[in-house]
């Protein structure tokens, strides 16, 4: 478009001159981005991308650079002639018909075979994760290890994982964007993913499907570790099961019988198996404090356990709220709302609609000492 | 209503158009202010739009922002789409088909004149409806493609889907009415001599678009009929939890929802043919090619729902023939703009403003066309759907393709409409700030989504580095808002201080420019007969020069239709309907009742309302017809 004055000239430059400063800033300034894959799938995904992009960029600078050239070529004055009258030439029309049809084919044949590389998880030892989407997080279960967390997945590097995908409410949308792209989940049929971790770290994702109120504040976490470090915290996990001070059947039916659906209450109730003779156990060493002897009180009264199981191993099924099993480790809260301080769990715990409105944690009239107390319990859960 | 039509005439009074006051426009069955109708409730609508859009840009300008709350937030996206795809560009189109395709095709008043009244109050209503949700901070927020179950009375309790889901059904009421009418007067009201195949590039796109509207719209009906018995008669057609399937909506929806995006496009497809030509001097180029890719894009635009959809996993089958049907698309697509192109080709171009918007048409258009290909492919669409990139696409189509096309339309038949040209310099002032403003507003959103910003979130937290392209696209919003102003600027001064425009100001090539500006009721004092293609210029050809200037007739012995307001009472009782139904659990059926009697009442009355008159002596007056 460039047409007119100088000014005009000028100002037509600026936007494509924008566009390559935004393109060449660093992919690890843009941490949930799809332009950096890491790994095999989200590879195919990106090699996809860029074959597009590659004809895309093609069509775009010759059509645009026709358009524009003509713009200026053809400008008419006022009295000039009228121009020849033309009303169609068959031999150019059979030519832009056919060359965009070839461009197509070029890009329709890797398309076809990305597509069934991807409907397909390799093949080999692939570990099983459900992923279960509910208003606003992520519950992640490892059924061959009867483990289950929430918004944090620890997935081993290298090993191909392959999700199993289900929602509790409504439709929400799996997105890894470095490891796997994404993909719908259902309440009422399963759908399935596969991506592998290739380094260690922490990745994001998010949900991608328009789920609610706090759809924004619905993110998870994947943290990558080698085979021996995820064999490490799959040992810690069942080992803390069997420690943790989680709470007695009884208190738990009775102090849910505030809030929820019958059917957690009753999940819950039957829930934890050893659940009443761990909890005569001796507290765990750094659990002795006061405050989290204290905090342990609250968690029964206040309500919590109605909705939020403490236990990772064997944990029950149909829970409202995030599996609390590993909180004090995790590095956020809330579904990527807050990184996990001392002060944001206490303000969370405290004010959870003034945090993230709608959710479905109500303000359960906590204090400021409670709330630290219930931090204090909270972060003997790692 | 007889006697007023009666009394009229008895006293000799002008003819309808000229009159003027409230009555004469509650009452119109006249195309062309119906067209006016259409106009005001869609600008009102497409500023109400622009404001949403400028509260969302300003709520995502900063990262974790609370300038509006997450529910209103949902509440602005949801409205934002609902209003700008079913209340401003819709209706814009409506505004051209309703004022142009009659005086093209050489007719004096569309097949159905009180049915055509009908769809405009139906709109104007409906619009009202969905928008009444504000009132009561009940504003849909599910989306404005609502998906199930989420829309469950489970998830959605409040009023806000139903104004949402009675607001859409009400709308699509006139969009029938509306396909119905064009279609049979693009079919029998032609002059004598426009075939098919001579037809304005403008009618025959508004044509396609009647076919579209007739086949896709009963598809949201029904689903909006099982979303209704959802949440009203205990149905499970969504519900998971009684057997039944969310994704069944989203076929449902898609089924409609995509054949709607060609809807959007095709008039504004049609409009451009009809501006390049004029401002290269020079014929449409491969008109033939021009018509069957029109068709054939319609035709395609049936077997590519599910486009929409390739993250829920389809498998290869499926994902491979959507893929497939939906790159085949990009071919007659491309033959347009490269017609487009081919018209501009060693023409004579004048850049007037119509032309500007025409061209920035169709370099914007690539983009958008060229970004649709690249999520055509399911495994790049994983990464892609339902993240700004996507979002940057479709305003590319609809913004930079409809909206530019349909403002080019705008400035190209201002003066045929009112008598006035609007004015050059702002019009060209306008034009650098929408394209400017839109370019900064939404090209930084395909980066955005490639970098991994899903839609629909109303904040984003620091650290993923979306905030300096958030900012920017903020400060873009505001310059196109300006672009706008500029515009209702130009029409106020232009309304006020512009001399009238002659009845010919661009040379043009079709029939409404052979006729007065503004036309009389009647359009055209005799039928014209067409011999061909560009039937204005080949007259300007035979002649040697301009044509002289069009006089004012008297309009002695012809006949128009009565003006009549039973479509306007008819059209009321959609929303009373709906109404009735959302207050059923506190006053029982009676509002049901009453609204049903009320169509039943307006419907009977229309149906036996005189359209001739018996008076001898006055039927050539005003005279009645159809």
């Amino acid at each position: 478009m460039f047409l007119g004055s100088r000014v005009t000239r000028r100002l037509s430059w600026l936007i494509p001159l924008l566009a390559l400063v935004v393109i060449a800033a660093c992919a690890k300034d843009f941490p949930q981005t799809t332009l950096a894959p890491k790994g095999d799938l989200a590879r195919i995904e990106d090699d996809l991308f860029y074959t597009t992009v590659k004809w895309a960029t093609l069509v775009f600078i010759l059509v645009e650079g026709a358009l524009v050239y003509a713009i200026f070529r053809f400008r008419g004055k006022p009295g000039d002639p009228e121009p020849h009258q033309i009303h169609g030439n068959t031999i150019v029309e059979i030519i832009w018909t056919v060359i965009p049809a070839l461009i197509l084919v070029m890009i329709a044949v890797p398309t076809v075979k990305a597509i069934f590389k991807e409907n397909e998880t390799p093949k080999g030892d692939p570990l099983t994760v459900e992923v279960i989407g509910h208003q606003w997080w992520w519950e992640f279960r490892y059924p061959e290890f009867k483990l289950t967390t929430a918004n944090e997945l620890h997935v081993p590097v290298g090993r191909i994982i392959s999700l199993k995908m289900g929602a509790f409410d409504v439709v929400h949308s799996f997105w890894l964007p470095e490891f796997a792209g994404k993909r719908d989940v259902f309440p009422n049929r399963e759908t399935r993913l596969w991506f592998n971790a290739e380094e260690p770290g922490e990745y994001s994702g998010q949900c991608a499907e328009f789920c609610g109120i706090q759809h924004a504040r619905m993110a998870f976490r994947v943290v990558a570790m080698p085979p021996a470090d995820f064999q490490g915290w799959l040992d810690h996990m069942k080992s803390i099961t069997t420690q943790s001070a989680a709470p007695s059947a009884d208190s738990v039916h009775t102090s849910s019988a505030g809030g929820g659906v019958q059917q957690e209450s009753t999940q819950a109730r039957q829930a934890p198996g050893g659940a009443a003779s761990d909890s005569a156990k001796p507290a765990p060493p750094q659990a002795q404090g006061s405050d989290v002897a204290q905090g342990q009180k609250l968690f029964l009264m206040k309500g919590c356990v109605g909705c939020h199981s403490l236990v990772a191993y064997n944990a029950p099924k149909g829970m409202l709220g995030p599996n609390l099993a590993n909180v004090g480790a995790r590095s956020y809260i809330g579904a990527g709302t807050l990184p996990n301080t001392d002060e944001n769990l206490a303000h969370w715990i405290r004010f959870p609609q003034e945090v993230k409105h709608g959710v479905l944690m109500p303000n359960l009239g906590v204090t400021e000492d409670e709330a630290k107390a219930l931090v204090a319990f909270l972060r003997t859960h790692r | 209503m007889a006697t007023t039509v009666l009394g009229h005439e008895a006293h000799g009074v002008a003819p309808a158009h000229e009159k003027t006051g409230l009555w004469s426009w509650v009452t119109t069955v006249d195309h062309k202010r119906v067209a006016i109708l259409y106009g005001i409730g869609a600008l009102f609508f497409f500023l109400l739009g622009g404001i949403e859009a400028l509260l969302i840009r300003i709520q995502l300008a900063r990262p974790d922002n609370n300038f509006v709350s997450p529910e209103f937030y949902n509440q602005l996206f949801t409205m934002h789409g609902t209003t700008m795809i079913f209340l401003a560009v819709m209706p814009m189109s409506q505004i051209f088909f309703n004022y142009i395709i009659p005086l093209m095709i050489g007719a004096r008043d569309v097949a159905f004149p009180r049915l055509n009244a009908f769809g405009v109050w139906v709109f104007l209503l409906g619009g009202l409806f969905v928008n009444a949700g504000f009132l009561f901070n009940a504003a849909p927020d599910a989306g404005w493609f609502g998906y199930a179950n989420l829309t469950s009375t489970q998830f959605s309790p409040g009023l806000n889907v139903d104004f949402w889901m009675f607001g859409l059904q009400i709308l699509g009421v006139s969009s029938l009415a509306a396909a119905v009418n064009f279609f049979v007067t693009i079919i029998n009201l032609r002059a004598p001599g426009m075939r098919l195949m001579r037809m304005p590039m403008f009618v025959w796109m508004s044509f396609i678009t009647m076919v579209l509207l007739l086949l896709a719209f009963p598809v949201i009906t029904v689903a909006l009929i099982l979303l209704m018995f959802d949440r009203f008669f205990g149905t499970h057609f969504f519900v998971p939890m009684g057997g039944g399937d969310p994704i069944l909506w989203q076929h449902l929806f898609w089924i409609f929802g995509h054949p709607e995006v060609y809807i959007l496009i095709l008039p504004a497809f049609g409009i451009i043919s009809e501006v390049l030509p004029v401002f290269s001097r020079k014929p449409l180029f491969g008109y033939a090619a021009m018509v069957f890719s029109g068709v054939f894009i319609a035709f395609l635009g049936f077997g590519v729902w599910s486009h929409h959809m390739f993250s829920t996993g389809m498998g290869p089958i499926a994902d491979t023939f959507f893929s497939l049907a939906t790159m085949l698309i990009a071919i007659p697509t491309g033959v347009k703009i490269f017609n487009w192109i081919g018209t501009v080709w060693g023409g004579s171009l004048q850049l007037k403003t119509p032309m500007l918007f025409a061209l920035g048409f169709v370099a914007m258009f690539i983009m958008g066309g060229l970004s649709g290909v690249m999520h055509a492919s399911p495994p790049a669409d994983l990464q892609q759907t339902d993240t700004y990139f996507v979002v940057a696409h479709f305003h590319y189509v609809l913004f930079g393709g409809s909206i530019f096309g349909l403002v080019a339309g705008a400035y190209y038949w201002w003066p045929k409409m009112f008598g006035k040209l609007l004015d050059e310099g702002l019009g060209k002032a306008h034009f650098w700030l929408q394209l400017v403003g839109f370019n900064l507003t939404f090209f930084p959103m395909h980066l955005l989504g490639l970098h991994g910003m899903p839609r629909r979130v109303y904040t984003y937290p620091k650290g993923l580095g979306f905030e300096r392209m958030n900012e920017m696209e903020t400060v873009g919003a505001f310059v196109l808002a300006l672009g706008f102003a500029v515009f209702l600027y130009n029409v106020w001064k232009t309304w006020r201080t512009a001399p009238p425009a002659p009845a010919d100001p661009w040379n043009g090539a079709t029939l409404e420019w052979s006729i007065p500006s503004p036309p009389q009721e009647w359009n055209f004092p005799e039928i014209p007969a067409v011999t061909g293609r560009d039937p204005l210029w080949e007259a300007k050809r035979q002649r040697g020069g301009p044509l002289p200037e069009p006089q004012r007739v008297s309009g002695q012995g012809i006949h128009m239709p009565a003006p009549s307001y039973w479509p306007l009472v008819t059209a009321f009782s959609l929303p009373l309907l709906f109404t009735g139904l959302m207050l059923s659990s506190k006053i029982g059926p009676w509002g049901i009742i009453v609204a049903v009697a009320l169509l039943f009442f307006g419907i009977f009355n229309w149906l036996f309302e005189p359209s001739y008159t018996s008076i001898p002596g006055v039927r050539g007056k005003t005279g009645h017809s159809h």
